[in-house]
């Protein structure tokens, strides 16, 4: 069925596997770094989003708001067609001549990790928010700072809460860099559309490609359970999954 | 109704004895049957193929390859002896419309599309209605005045479209070393192109004209002198039709041989169109002028 792929391209002496084995790459890395800076802007913001100083507080909705009520494609759109035009006209042309691809992978890259990681904030301040109150009191009768609070407290409660949620939103960065195709970037979904403008094999050249983001996303599902597994704290899963029977979950009514 | 399908049945029986042959004399055209039992036929069209197809101010489907299929639903509508004939729009594009036409959906598509022999494979074409060739628009302020001068400079072309391939072989070619952005459709290949991005924009002649046409300031792009490989552009129908084929063709040659051709030619390339009046200013190339003299659907590749 997947015949099409191991012909030779119109003009040149590739196959069009090779497309989409290159789409997937770029699809790869823009995921993967997409992640590990949306994970860490995430991760700050998410505790900003909970603490107590006024000001921090706002900055953090505030960027989680913009960042995340507003379309991606639209955010793409701005960071390569309308960023450019605003900087100081020197700077404006030294970004427009960032050769391709890297012209499209870096507003990909901003518009994809800013986007997720506001995301990412949301879930972290939920997890936040899901532990007893009592938790952060203690911490600090305890004398703890507030940096001490968060790191040796709050977080590695939290963020064991949130791995599940955490794994659909690696699997949607994963389906969010189809949009970068819009600003240039030849990744998978573009490679397979462009397969099937020189070939009008639809069929073989979609399928193909689904076939490949369902591998991605069983990939991310297996390595997120690993991950989970691997954090747990022996013992306090199970109590939890014991109490659930007997008793209502107290974590039930922080799930966002 | 009924005799038709006495008759289909009929052949049927005898394509069983005879291995085929029957078959075909009973339908000489799939197409023009099907128009007959439904009394409509079916355009494709292009929503934004300026000016072989396109929506105009009032979202109606104009143009001429939309002019070109009206003569021919005439000479449908004669030549199965129908008192009415309705006519049925349906919008494709560039990804959809080889497979709408090749399941029948659509019976003939009226938009700007490149014969050659990978879509011959999947789609049959008229005789070629234009020829179409790539060629090199620049912004005019850019100081590039050959293609020689594009060595080492970004240039863009529109994703899944022919000049993907080509600029890859010019690139080789002509040792140009030139870095290549492809943008999503044509619209935005000439944003890239007009916000300084890329320096060129390699796509065919005629599509360039009416992007520059639309643009804010037609007179900031220029073409480069010299293009590459002509295409023939035809309008595009189910394959293995031979009665459907010889209609079109009939009709466009007709055309050409009486003048009236050239007139659907001049209102559409070289006078103002809808929607804002402007003007492609394009006439008729040497190499279409040869197909008017001898019409034919031939392509080299």
């Amino acid at each position: 069925m997947f015949d099409v792929l191991f012909e030779t391209v119109a003009e040149g002496d590739e196959r069009y596997i090779e497309w989409l084995l290159t789409g997937l790459g770029w699809t790869f890395s823009l995921a993967l770094s997409g992640w590990a800076i949306a994970f860490v802007i995430g991760v700050v913001v998410g505790c900003g989003r909970t603490s107590s100083n006024a000001l921090i507080g706002l900055a953090a909705r505030l960027f989680v708001e913009i960042f995340r009520n507003v379309p991606i494609i639209v955010q793409m759109f701005l960071w390569y067609f309308v960023v450019p035009e605003i900087l100081p006209k020197n700077m404006g042309a030294w970004v427009k001549s960032i050769p391709p691809p890297w012209g499209s992978f870096l507003p990909a890259l901003i518009a994809l990790s800013l986007y997720t990681a506001a995301r990412v904030a949301e879930q972290v301040k939920a997890g936040i928010e899901a532990l007893p109150p009592g938790q952060r009191a203690a911490a600090k009768a305890l004398g703890m700072t507030g940096f001490g609070v968060y790191r040796f407290v709050l977080m590695p409660q939290a963020m064991r809460i949130i791995t599940p949620t955490l794994t659909s939103e690696v699997m949607g960065i994963y389906k969010n860099t189809s949009v970068a195709l819009t600003i240039g970037l030849l990744e998978l979904t573009a490679q397979a559309r462009q397969i099937n403008e020189f070939t009008f094999k639809t069929f073989e050249a979609f399928g193909a490609a689904t076939l490949i983001y369902l591998g991605l996303a069983l990939a991310v599902f297996v390595l997120m359970q690993a991950a989970e597994n691997h954090f747990r704290i022996p013992g306090q899963d199970d109590g939890l999954k014991g109490k659930r029977q007997a008793a209502p979950a107290p974590r039930a009514g922080t799930r966002p | 109704m009924k005799t038709v399908k006495t008759l289909s049945s009929f052949g049927l029986c005898c394509a069983l004895l005879v291995g085929g042959t029957a078959a075909v004399a009973q339908a000489p055209s799939e197409t023009l049957q099907k128009i007959k039992e439904t009394g409509t036929i079916t355009f494709g069209y292009r929503e934004s193929s300026i000016p072989f197809s396109y929506l105009d101010g009032q979202q109606k489907p104009v143009g001429f390859s939309i002019d070109l299929c009206q003569k021919i639903a005439e000479k449908v509508k004669q030549q199965l002896g129908l008192s009415n004939l309705a006519i049925k729009q349906v919008a494709v594009n560039s990804s959809n419309r080889i497979p709408l036409v090749a399941n029948g959906t659509v019976d003939i598509e009226c938009g700007g599309t490149a014969n050659n022999l990978a879509r011959q494979k999947q789609v049959s074409f008229s005789v070629a209605t234009f020829a179409g060739q790539p060629r090199w628009l620049t912004r005019t302020d850019s100081g590039i005045k050959k293609s020689a001068d594009l060595k080492d400079k970004t240039v863009v072309v529109t994703q899944g479209s022919n000049a993907v391939g080509f600029v890859r072989k010019i690139n080789d070619d002509e040792k140009l070393g030139m870095q290549i952005i492809q943008a999503k459709d044509h619209g935005e290949s000439m944003l890239t192109l007009s916000n300084g991005r890329a320096v060129a924009f390699l796509e065919d002649d005629i599509l360039l004209a009416g992007e520059r046409a639309n643009s804010a300031n037609p007179a900031s792009f220029s073409f480069l002198p010299g293009g590459y490989d002509v295409g023939y552009y035809g309008l595009m129908f189910k394959k293995d039709d031979a009665g459907f084929k010889a209609l079109v063709d009939g009709v466009l040659v007709g055309m050409m041989k009486d003048g009236s051709f050239e007139k659907v030619y001049k209102t559409w390339f070289e006078s103002p169109i809808p929607p804002r009046n402007m003007n492609l200013s394009f006439p008729i190339s040497d190499k279409l002028r040869q197909r008017i003299q001898t019409p034919s659907d031939k392509v080299d590749s």
